[in-house]
């Protein structure tokens, strides 16, 4: 009988962006099981959050994640909101639209990118990411910030986008429109691509529900859940439909990326197309008090926010579940019986986020 | 404000976890709050875009059992707790023993924060420890 062995995978390697170690059970090359060792980049964000108020929770919210920031501010704020009783106004909740999309496209580039390194062709991780700079422009340019926005706060937005700047989101997606028609059937069509990601990391549907997968990884795998379906924010006037592939491998997951890439251009073409008149934001003056449970899709897929308040300026609890902390398990069903040259793009594959993971 | 809540108890706590896989509920996660005398732990099942918890009162000091002998997806936030909070859950799937997301070097059980329950920085004895 052959004998076990058991490698690190990690944390530090060229392929993973995050700090996550892998311990992989393998015989000869194919991989047995792995088991995920995390705790290299945790904060304790859920602690601190407690110790400040509500209010500077928003920003500190958004630093769970350098890449989803404002879909964390704005689930958080949701949740605020509906302990509260406000309801935002119209204009902000397509601002958020438009904003949290926006962080789908360059999340989904930053994603996309990252596997096209990870399987060896940097001439299209380099482009791929060259376009996503664009989306980075156009968040600078509405927020004066790249990442971290800061503009969704309890009670609707701090800041409007006016005219000019929707007319330079336009003109922006045009561009990027463009390039990804150049870019896209590179990375669904050619051979050596196919050969790393058909077939590789395949996770079956009825796996997939069990695990509890979600997001694209979830999609991929021919489960149809998408949270923006539900209709938060603006979303229930905007008609999103889930982007559902059914092969469950690596590829799938790509294709559903790719898709949902050209489907936050329609959103946010739809939401500009759409956006009222109106104020921004709504005053108020109470406290949160009671429990609320929140969900919002972000690129990796569903969030979660469980808040208890008191009726006082602190919260006696904030709980975040993020996308890819519901991902590890079935990252690990994806990883048993692959060849150890696939782990990587395997991994990758997720659009895994440490940092969210760990908090 | 939570919706779909139904209090369950440590003894019936698998048979209610189970009787929920064959009607199509989706594992989400699991809560702890931290309530003074007792620890909250909510159990999240999603079908159909809605939410359905299970909230259980633990007393400190009581073990969990594991449900990740049901659910496998369950012992990732089963060890989170294990650290956060220092409950011990019995049948893990997979233990870390307290060093999920904890290094030796970190405050032991840092979400407990009531008085009786303290946090002890590594190395220090539990007479040094800081109640907060």
């Amino acid at each position: 009988m052959a004998k076990n062995t058991i490698i690190p995978f990690g944390p530090q390697h060229p392929v993973l962006p995050e700090p996550i170690q892998l311990r992989l059970v393998l015989d000869e090359e194919r991989v047995v099981s792995a088991i995920p060792v995390v705790g290299y980049v945790h904060r304790g964000l859920e602690k601190l959050a407690e110790q400040k108020d509500f209010l500077q929770d928003t920003y500190l919210i958004e630093r769970i994640c350098g890449i989803c920031s404002f879909i964390h501010s704005l689930t958080y704020s949701m949740g605020i909101e509906s302990m509260m009783g406000l309801t935002p106004p119209p204009r902000a909740q397509y601002l958020r639209v438009i904003w949290s999309e926006l962080h789908r496209m360059h999340s989904h580039l930053l994603a996309v990118g990252l596997l096209a390194d990870a399987f060896g062709f940097e001439n299209l991780f380099m482009q791929l990411w060259r376009t996503r700079e664009h989306i980075m422009d156009a968040m600078e340019a509405t927020t004066g910030a790249r990442v971290m926005l800061g503009t969704c706060c309890p009670g609707g937005v701090r800041k409007d986008i006016d005219p000019e700047l929707l007319k330079f989101i336009l003109t922006t997606l045009v561009t990027v429109e463009k390039e990804m028609d150049e870019q896209m059937p590179v990375l669904l069509n050619d051979y050596s691509v196919k050969q790393r990601l058909c077939g590789v990391g395949i996770l079956d549907k009825q796996t997939a529900y069990e695990r509890g997968a979600v997001g694209p990884t979830a999609r991929a795998s021919g489960i149809a859940m998408d949270l923006r379906t539900h209709g938060y924010a603006a979303y229930g006037e905007l008609a999103v439909e889930p982007m559902v592939e059914t092969d469950g491998d690596c590829y799938a997951r790509t294709k559903v990326r790719v898709r949902e890439l050209y489907q936050s251009i329609s959103i946010i073409r739809k939401a500009i197309g759409q956006i009222p008149a109106g104020p921004i934001n709504v005053p108020f003056k109470t406290k949160p008090d009671g429990e609320v449970i929140m969900r919002a899709e972000q690129p990796r897929g569903e969030v979660l926010y469980y808040l208890k308040g008191n009726g006082s300026d602190m919260l006696e609890r904030l709980r975040v579940r993020t996308p890819t902390f519901a991902n590890i398990p079935p990252v690990l069903a994806m990883l048993a019986g692959c060849e150890l040259a696939d782990v990587g793009v395997i991994v990758i594959s997720i659009d895994p986020c440490i940092s969210c993971t760990e908090r | 404000m939570i919706n779909n809540v139904e209090n369950i108890t440590v003894d019936n706590l698998l048979d209610k976890v189970a009787s929920k896989l064959p009607l199509g509920f989706r594992f989400v996660t699991m809560t702890c709050v931290d309530c003074g005398e007792h620890f909250d732990i909510l159990y999240h099942f999603d079908k159909n875009y809605e939410l359905t918890n299970f909230r259980l009162g633990l007393k400190k000091g009581e073990p969990l059992p594991s449900i990740s002998g049901l659910i496998f997806a369950a012992l990732v936030v089963e060890n989170e707790i294990q650290d956060l909070f220092g409950i011990k859950v019995n049948g893990l799937a997979l233990d870390y023993e307290g060093r999920f997301l904890l290094t030796e070097t970190a405050p032991e059980r840092p979400l407990c924060r009531v008085p009786g329950v303290m946090i002890v920085e590594a190395g220090k004895p539990a007479e040094a420890a800081e109640v907060k």
